[in-house]
């Protein structure tokens, strides 16, 4: 089989995977967030936390649970990574410094998941499972509660009532992630992925640093988080052993945001509303494995940092879905990739993680999208705009605004400031375009929630490790609020009933609209900053 | 009524606009004042050919958006001006014999007005019947009738009585009258931002953010990268990139559509109701008047029993002679028009009562009428025939000649020509039409069908239109509706845009949102038309904008960065001569564009009824695939120009 078939059929399995999973999960999870009853072990929990599950709560309330219920995750990570010399498991890694714990803290809270820290010398078991691996359910629960909270937005009718946090907390962790994650942990084992307790293994008379991978990998990539129990992460034989595991992974990265397209069509009483806008997220990532592969399969070294057991089409398709989903996962290292493919995988972050995005993340970013191009789409047919039976005004377009506006700003205004401080060349593998474009794929990576390393650039200064951690804090929350609001303030609308005169946001054009709309909302703002990196490295 | 003043004209008020504080109120403009503030600084520190010339064409992109702005108030302006000829100093005589200038007039003053003088405030009518030259305000010549009671009794001030004599209540304030509220429409005085306006501004403002970001983050990119930039290569980038566009043409836009709705004799209270006129859902019309011709015409003699169809004829002709309702004069030119001779007006006229339920002729013995078919004795045949007429909307009469029947004559309620195409122009825009009748429902079914509205209301009172309204809103649709008497104030309140007509009561003014001064009730259609118009005109030029970047990013980009990296020169797609001649270009190309969509933004970008899709995928063609292409062409052409000139080229 030609490499060139072989990719073909890896990308042909994944799909067929996704679309078996497609109807069963995008239903299930629906009908998880429209539930009336609670779990036994639900109704525990919340007795333990004193929440009352069926008062439902304002836009602001719930805004707050989430800041608060992160804020809490943020200062419990910081302060067991900082006194982890006195937790079982350390295997002597001692405490973590103030600037990495903070990094590592707001990293895996924000789903990013960025690590500055080699995992297998810094952290010890303890913090992985007790702190990381939680975060990493918890923060996906979270975008996954906000993205349903819009949904309510559009699907409810003159209310301030939102549905309630902690409830949608609980049940995206209890009802979805975790039962997942524990089956993809046991088909990761079954497949050689690693688990352990232990320090580390003999492998031929050399020790070889071993954690429970299977547990967290499964995880890492269901939840779009991304951040290894071991430093090369996916590319590493304990984490991702094979071609089947490598595919078993990406569809895993894959599956919960391309199901929630399902989930929204059926929120939303119409299934083609969810389709579309899997067919724009589907078309962008489709395009842009074909240009990363492309890019790669052409190069003057293909191979170069990447697996030869996965391969230069198993190295793209993970890189494009990883990029693409906010997942941050690698399994080869994107920094020795070409000039046009690197910047692939760059510019899916730019596009403001939507191609499908993370989860929960990618699809109420999708609709932020979707409300500016609408709004822009219902002046031109002369009516005041309107998406999904409610109106676009003032209140709905800044908040939109707001949302879209914030990954650019702390994204330029970081690396910015990176590219002058005369302690960044220091920190660069490479002079020039590319030493350009691993800054600006630190700061994409950190804004969007990614987490993905270009590589190239050590970020362990005071300057990276605070600088990009507030790129996560304003990446994440600003969105997250503003989100938030808009789901108020749609929800306290009435309908706007369907005349022939409305939109219909269901067909190729609409698609084109969005679709159009994500990538030139990336391009306009960052073709200038892609100019003097990615794009003059592509050139040459 | 409009003139159009040049260009020229707009000039002087389009500089006295480069104030700062002016400039605030678009953010868009007020970054590229800033812009050229900064530019000028530098061009004055260290002045060379090209930091001059970007000076300048960063000074007259600003310039134009406020010329835009000062064309579009300036029509409005010509317009205020000859209304307020109409205000001339009015002296109001008051019934009690004082006479007081018209601008100490209260609310319920009551002046009196005779032939040759000119009303001097807004009132009612409570005393008399008067011809009223209206000329003033509707440039309607002809004269109108207004008279005390009923729905023809409102009066504007500064329209000249012609006959007669009437007593007017005064209703409004000085100050607050109808012309003094349209010279401050024209004018844009008081010129709110409408809702979608607010949204596309912060839409704009977010752009434009964006634009300072990426901007000002390229410059530490650029150091970083061996290419630093200078401060007015960068300000001509930003200027290119934020939407300067449709930012230098939003408000000329606003105006204009304001403008357009005066031009079609419409007053509007404020924009959001023009605004809204685009979102209509349902639209109420009345039947009379406004679907059909109100009156009733004869269409068709049907002779009954022994009497042939000539003798049915020649008697309702002559039962006709002296009838001057529309109706009796429908029946005598159904009957071939034949005046009365000489002898048959020695006949005797019978009038219609209540009573009889009847009129017509006594004449040589011959007793002829016609009438209401229950004033007469009928034959189950006829009864028949007279069911029928009712069933398919006429109105039957009955003609009788000493008390024998001798057939039907079917009134018809005529829909006006080309109704059906508009109301198909309507559904196809989304706008459910309903038709409001006091007719029985088998009459309105009938004409209704017939004029091909979506849905009809009989029987109507006024409270079973506002409870349709109510009704419709509940649902989240937008009603619009016309109206004139006072009964319909309530309801055009209610409606989302009230149109009132200019003949109605005081009241119904007052209630609605808009005035059509023609009081044609089909204008709503066009009201609509122009709201949409108005949306259509801002997002189509925002997208024109935008679209235009991508051109501006490959003239730029390889102009700063070519230097550093060679490589980049290959996105010198249209081989721009240097640098300097290709961002000068840039900047050029999208100061001078303002000014070419001068007239589209003041004309509104064409508006054909059609389905949202087939609009959008237009526009966007237009407007999007249009801006994109179009400054390729531009920038390229200023190029070949600007490379001419020492220094630049």
């Amino acid at each position: 089989m030609s490499p060139l078939v072989a990719g073909l059929v890896q990308v042909g399995v994944l799909v067929a995977a996704l679309a078996v999973a497609y109807r069963p999960l995008g239903d299930y999870m629906a009908r998880v967030f429209t539930a009336r009853s609670h779990s036994k072990l639900e109704r525990a929990i919340y007795r333990f936390a004193r929440i009352d599950p069926d008062a439902e709560q304002k836009w602001s309330t719930y805004a707050f649970g989430v800041l608060g219920f992160s804020f809490a995750g943020i200062v419990f990570l910081y302060v067991i990574q900082r006194v982890q010399s006195l937790l079982p498991f350390d295997f002597g890694r001692g405490d973590v410094g103030p600037g990495m714990a903070f990094n590592t803290a707001v990293s895996f809270v924000t789903n990013t998941n960025w690590q500055s820290y080699v995992p297998e010398t810094v952290m010890g078991h303890t913090v992985q499972m007790l702190g990381l691996t939680v975060q990493n359910f918890v923060s996906a629960a979270v975008g996954l509660a906000v993205a349903i909270a819009l949904v309510r937005g559009f699907v409810r009718y003159q209310t301030d009532r939102l549905g309630n946090f902690w409830v949608d907390l609980t049940r995206g962790t209890v009802r979805i992630l975790l039962p997942i994650a524990f089956v993809a942990a046991l088909v990761l084992i079954v497949m050689g992925v690693t688990m352990s307790l232990k320090s580390g293994v003999d492998v031929d008379g050399q020790v070889v640093a071993n954690a429970p991978v299977a547990s967290q990998e499964a995880i890492k990539e269901l939840g779009t988080n991304g951040g290894g129990v071991l430093n090369a992460n996916s590319a590493h034989p304990f984490e991702n052993p094979n071609e089947w595991s490598n595919l078993f992974e990406i569809f895993l990265l894959l599956v919960v945001p391309v199901a929630l397209t399902r989930t929204f069509g059926q929120l939303v009483g119409e299934r083609k509303q969810g389709y579309v806008l899997l067919g724009v997220m589907g078309t962008i990532w489709a395009a842009m494995l074909a240009v990363i592969w492309g890019a790669e399969a052409a190069g003057l070294r293909p191979l170069e940092g990447k697996e030869l057991r996965f391969g230069i089409a198993g190295s793209a398709l993970f890189a494009n879905s990883t990029t693409g989903t906010s997942t941050g996962a690698v399994n080869s290292w994107h920094d020795s990739y070409t000039g046009l493919g690197g910047g692939g995988t760059l510019l899916n972050m730019l596009f403001g993680e939507m191609t499908p995005g993370g989860v929960g993340t990618g699809l109420y970013s999708i609709l932020v999208m979707a409300i500016i191009a609408m709004f822009l789409a219902g002046l031109m047919v002369g009516r005041t705009p309107e998406y999904l039976g409610k109106k676009l005004g003032r209140k709905e377009v800044t908040a939109a605004a707001v949302s879209i506006l914030a990954m650019p700003a702390v994204l330029l205004i970081g690396a910015g400031i990176a590219a002058i401080l005369p302690s960044t060349p220091g920190a660069l593998n490479n002079p020039g375009a590319h030493g350009l474009s691993e800054i600006l794929y630190a700061y994409a990576s950190a804004s969007n929630n990614n987490g993905s390393a270009f590589g190239g650039i050590t970020v362990t200064s005071d300057w990276f490790q605070s600088s990009l951690g507030l790129c996560m804090l304003f990446g994440r929350f600003v969105p997250i609020i503003a989100v938030l609001a808009l789901a108020g303030s749609l929800a306290a609308q009435k309908k706007v009933p369907v005349t022939a005169g409305t939109l219909p946001t269901t067909g190729p054009l609409f698609a084109t609209l969005l679709g159009g709309s994500i990538v030139l909302v990336a391009a306009l703002t960052f073709v200038p900053a892609l100019a003097l990196g990615p794009i003059a490295e592509a050139l040459l | 009524m409009t003139t159009k003043p040049g260009i020229a004209a707009a000039v002087p008020d389009a500089v006295r606009k480069l104030h700062p504080r002016h400039q605030l109120r678009s953010p868009v403009m007020f970054v590229v004042w800033v812009g050229s503030v900064l530019v000028t600084v530098f061009a004055a520190t260290d002045p060379s050919v090209f930091t001059v010339a970007v000076a300048l064409w960063l000074w007259f992109t600003v310039l134009f958006a406020n010329l835009a702005e000062a064309v579009a108030e300036g029509r409005g302006k010509a317009q205020a001006d000859s209304l307020r000829r109409t205000k001339k100093d009015a002296v109001a005589r008051m019934i009690n014999g004082d006479v007081v200038a018209g601008t100490e007039l209260k609310v319920g003053d009551l002046v009196v007005v005779e032939a040759g003088e000119v009303i001097p405030g807004d009132g009612d009518v409570v005393e008399g019947i008067a011809t009223v030259d209206e000329s003033a305000i509707t440039g309607e010549s002809a004269p109108v009738i207004r008279e005390s009671g009923g729905d023809r009794c409102a009066v504007t001030g500064g329209t000249t009585v012609l006959s007669d004599r009437i007593v007017v209540r005064i209703t409004t304030k000085p100050g607050e009258s109808f012309v003094d509220r349209m010279i401050a429409l024209v004018e844009g005085a008081e010129r709110q931002k409408t809702p979608n306006e607010i949204a596309l501004t912060i839409l704009l403002s977010t752009l434009t953010i964006i634009f300072v970001l990426a901007v000002v983050a390229l410059q530490p990119f650029a150091i970083y990268s061996g290419g630093e930039q200078s401060v007015v290569v960068l300000t001509a980038l930003l200027v290119c990139l934020i939407p300067t566009t449709i930012g230098a043409l939003l408000s000329a836009i606003g105006i204009a559509g304001m403008d357009r709705l005066v031009q079609r004799n419409v007053l509007a209270t404020s924009g959001k109701a023009v605004e809204a006129a685009g979102d209509i859902d349902t639209l109420l019309l009345d039947k009379t008047g406004t679907i059909t011709w109100g009156n009733r015409r004869a269409t068709e003699f049907i002779p009954l029993g022994p009497a042939s169809h000539e003798t049915l004829v020649a008697a309702a002709r002559l039962a006709s002679l002296a009838d001057d309702t529309p109706e009796g004069r429908s029946i005598l030119e159904l009957a071939g028009g034949q005046p009365a001779s000489d002898h048959e007006k020695t006949g005797e006229f019978v009038p219609f009562t209540a009573q009889t339920r009847m009129s017509g002729i006594d004449l040589d013995g011959r007793v002829i009428r016609k009438g209401a078919a229950s004033a007469f004795q009928l034959s189950d045949t006829a009864r028949e025939v007279v069911d029928d007429i009712s069933a398919q909307g006429g109105t039957p009469l009955v003609v009788a000649e000493n008390g024998t029947v001798l057939g039907v004559i079917r009134l018809s309620d005529v829909v006006k020509p080309g109704m059906k195409e508009r109301f198909a122009e309507l559904r196809a825009m989304g706008i459910r039409t309903v038709m409001v009748t006091g007719d029985n429902p088998l009459t309105a079914k009938a004409i209704a069908e017939e004029a091909g509205v979506d849905d009809f209301l009989a029987e109507a009172r006024p409270e079973d239109k506002m409870a349709l309204i109510r009704q419709e809103q509940e649902g989240g649709r937008l009603v619009a509706m016309t109206g004139d008497g006072t009964n319909d104030a309530p309801a055009l309140a209610q409606a989302d845009v009230g149109v009132a007509m200019n003949t109605g009561t005081s009241a119904a003014k007052e209630a609605g949102n808009m005035v059509d001064l023609d009081s044609d009730p089909t204008k709503l259609i066009e009201i609509v038309e122009i709201g949409k118009q108005l949306l259509i005109t801002r997002g189509a030029l925002t997208t024109f904008s935008v679209a235009n970047d991508l051109a501006k990013y490959f003239a730029i980009l390889p102009a700063m960065f070519a230097a550093i990296y060679p490589a980049l020169d290959k996105l010198n797609i249209m081989h721009l001569a240097t640098p300097r001649s290709a961002i000068l270009s840039a900047v050029i190309f999208n100061a001078v564009i303002i000014v070419a969509l001068i007239p589209l933004a003041l004309k509104g970008v064409r508006y054909r009824p059609s389905s949202a899709s087939a609009l959008l995928r237009r526009n966007l063609l237009i407007y999007g695939l249009g801006g994109v292409v179009t400054p390729f062409a531009g920038i390229w052409l200023i190029d070949l120009l600007v490379r001419l000139i020492p220094g630049i080229g």
